[in-house]
């Protein structure tokens, strides 16, 4: 106990002594060896005293104080319900592992995003489970030097389920509807919807990176409307988290879901089945398609508004073969 | 143009009468009528100054002679109650709401000196469902319309509004939309919500909380009173609460019941009379509600003094809620864990 104790001590303090040995300090330093060995340290830990035990005392107090807050109600929460505090203490270190050691994500492109204003990422949708937005989620948080935080806009579906919606709205996300979608983006957000909704997420194994509809290209014309970039964005490997091989249409009548998802492993194994298969994931995201070079009047023009819709279809679709060809293994990668 | 004639309805209660008692107050009103079915409580009335009360209900189409031999040129129509119980069950607070309102809107139409009609609407008209935008503007509307209570009053009571200022284009009408109130002196269903040491909510739902400060609200019916500012209007503070978070602010303790078990839990509240929980009020527990204030700003051009915070906190001080769990006792352990882990070290 006592050793484990001493040793990242000496390990730490040496780490400080090099820093500070470029300041004032540097004189006493060599003098006070020969002296005494145990008299300089409490002396010389004084300025290194914050960092020294760093290791678990600073995370613990940290901690505690992030417990206060969240028991006296002490956070901000932005008018969608968007809980900052809480997405990055407690969402995203949760998704983490999952991100990193599970699917072992890698991204592609990150640098299309930009750091700071507003922004559109489209990306398709799959895995049964919208398993792939959480994910882009911490990739442009862990991954993206801005550190941002994706909005993302879900099926009114969702924000009818007790907790999963409540939950959603602390994390960011809002409502797919345009009010939402361009007051979000008019503030400088990063916004990220699935057009494909939930004929992309539920379509059965044998269809997997065929994109499906893209809707009414309502997101194109909120995008014009407010003037910001456009970014495709392509995930691969989120098809074979959960191949659904199959569909029990009555209960999930009962469930009032779009469909209850059968899976080689899902009813089968019971809760077991509910653990995703580890597959290789690849979050590309392409070149953004600017907005601004068109007028916003043509928000409201059918043509333009499915042309754009169709130029992103396409620039996802075929990141997504062209990722597919480069991957040997849907696990490996 | 200030008014020199206002008469405001519902001034027994907390917004009517100090309205009444702020109107009165301002020198260049010649006469401020106040009518209500009952008289104020005295320290009101104590406040209302050299306002008049008039015992009348707007239901009778005797407010039509009050109107007309006063030559009233303003009227606020603050009366709409949104608690059954303080008006005498859920048929008396819509007959009160709708009819009276109905006739008032007649006396008003025959009456040739009104110039300018107030009305104290809500925000419950835009209803509360998870198909929502998380931001209502003056021009939404609701998904699925209020199918009852104080929110279809409110939708009903609009519309023949619109009906009278079609029917009046000479009388310039505001409608203001408020958020829920709060502060220190006001007592509605949501202060008393929040004064339960255990406060009930819906399991599995935390809904975003917008408030008005009552100083706040005064204001804008005051300022809507004096100056001609027409169109519809949001009024809320700025910034949101979430439930969750409300009940943590004011040292409560929530009560999460499933969504099964609320209704009886809510009758149960109000059988006891102790908060007055009426089914949309529970709705809007699950999903909550924010309106955009962003016209109150610029065209009304009035900013809230308050946050939704803020206001929320000055209710907590000012109503001398004690915390269940004190914020000291919390520190404290955090303070003693901290020198417990030191000391290990």
């Amino acid at each position: 106990m006592s050793e484990a104790r001493v040793i990242p001590l000496h390990a730490d303090d040496s780490g400080a002594r090099t820093r500070w040995r470029l300041g004032a300090q540097s004189t006493p330093r060599p003098a006070a060896p020969p002296v005494e060995v145990p008299e300089p340290q409490p002396e010389s830990q004084l300025p290194s005293e914050p960092e020294q035990p760093a290791a678990w005392e600073e995370a613990l107090e940290e901690i505690l104080a992030f417990l206060r807050r969240r028991l006296e109600g002490d956070y901000p929460v932005d008018e969608f319900g968007f809980d900052v505090e809480l997405t990055d203490n407690v969402i995203l270190p949760a998704l983490r592992p999952l991100y990193r050691s599970w699917f072992r994500v890698e991204t592609i492109g990150m640098h299309h995003v930009p750091t700071e204003g507003g922004a559109l990422v489209v990306a398709n949708h799959s895995g049964t489970f919208p398993l792939d937005s959480l994910m882009t989620a911490v990739a442009l948080h862990d991954d993206h030097p801005g550190q941002r935080h994706l909005r993302m806009l879900g099926a009114d579906l969702m924000f009818r389920m007790p907790a999963l919606g409540t939950l959603a709205r602390k994390q960011g996300s809002t409502l797919a509807c345009t009010p939402d979608a361009e007051r979000l983006m008019s503030h400088g957000e990063l916004v990220g919807v699935w057009p494909e909704g939930f004929k992309g997420i539920g379509k059965p194994f044998r269809d997997r990176y065929k994109l499906q509809r893209f809707g009414r290209g309502g997101f194109v014309s909120a995008a014009l409307r407010t003037r910001v970039p456009i970014i495709p964005c392509s995930i691969v490997g989120a098809e074979e988290i959960y191949p659904k091989i199959g569909d029990i249409k009555p209960l999930a009548r009962l469930f009032g879901a779009p469909y209850f998802p059968v899976t080689p492993t899902f009813p089968l194994l019971g809760p077991l089945g509910l653990v995703p298969l580890p597959s290789k994931w690849y979050i590309e995201f392409g070149e953004p398609i600017r907005t601004d070079t068109i007028s916003p009047i043509d928000a409201d023009d059918p043509m333009t508004v499915f042309n754009l819709t169709d130029q992103v279809r396409e620039t996802i679709q075929h990141t997504l073969y062209r990722l597919l060809s480069q991957r040997r293994n849907a696990f490996m990668g | 143009m200030t008014p020199s004639v206002v008469l405001v309805t519902g001034v027994s209660r907390f917004l009517g009468g100090h309205l009444a008692a702020r109107l009165a107050a301002n020198p260049e009103i010649d006469r401020v009528l106040g009518v209500d079915t009952v008289p104020p409580p005295r320290d009101l009335l104590r406040r209302m100054g050299r306002a008049e009360f008039v015992r009348a209900d707007i239901r009778n189409p005797l407010i039509g002679k009050v109107i007309s031999q006063a030559s009233v040129d303003t009227v606020v129509h603050a009366s709409l109650s949104a608690n059954p119980g303080s008006s005498g069950g859920r048929t008396a607070m819509k007959e009160m709401n709708v009819i009276g309102t109905m006739q008032l809107l007649a006396a008003c139409q025959k009456a040739p000196t009104v110039r300018r009609m107030v009305l104290k609407s809500t925000s419950a008209v835009y209803g509360s469902s998870p198909r929502d935008p998380a931001l209502f503007d003056e021009a939404m509307t609701p998904k699925d319309l209020p199918s009852g209570g104080y929110a279809k009053d409110a939708v009903e009571i609009e519309g023949y509004l619109r009906g009278f200022a079609r029917r009046r284009p000479d009388v310039s009408v505001t409608v203001l939309r408020f958020a829920n109130f709060i502060g220190p002196r006001i007592d509605t269903v949501f202060t008393r919500y929040f004064a339960l040491p255990l406060v009930p909510t819906v399991l599995g739902y935390d809904a975003r909380v917008q408030l008005l400060h009552e100083e706040d609200a005064l204001a804008v019916l005051e300022r809507a009173t004096s100056q001609e500012i027409p169109g519809i209007f949001n009024v809320a503070a700025d910034g949101v609460l979430m439930l969750s978070q409300a009940i943590r602010r004011a040292g409560r303790l929530p009560l999460p019941v499933p969504s099964t078990a609320v209704g009886p839990v809510s009758r149960f509240f109000r059988g006891a009379r102790i908060v007055d929980f009426s089914p949309e009020q529970m709705r809007l527990l699950n999903f909550g509600r924010v309106v955009d204030n962003r016209r109150l700003r610029t065209v009304f051009g009035f900013t809230p003094r308050w946050t939704t915070m803020q206001a929320f906190d000055d209710y907590v001080r000012g109503s001398a809620l004690r915390p269940v769990i004190p914020p000291e006792q919390v520190e404290s352990l955090e303070r003693g864990i901290l020198s417990a882990a030191r000391s290990l070290r």
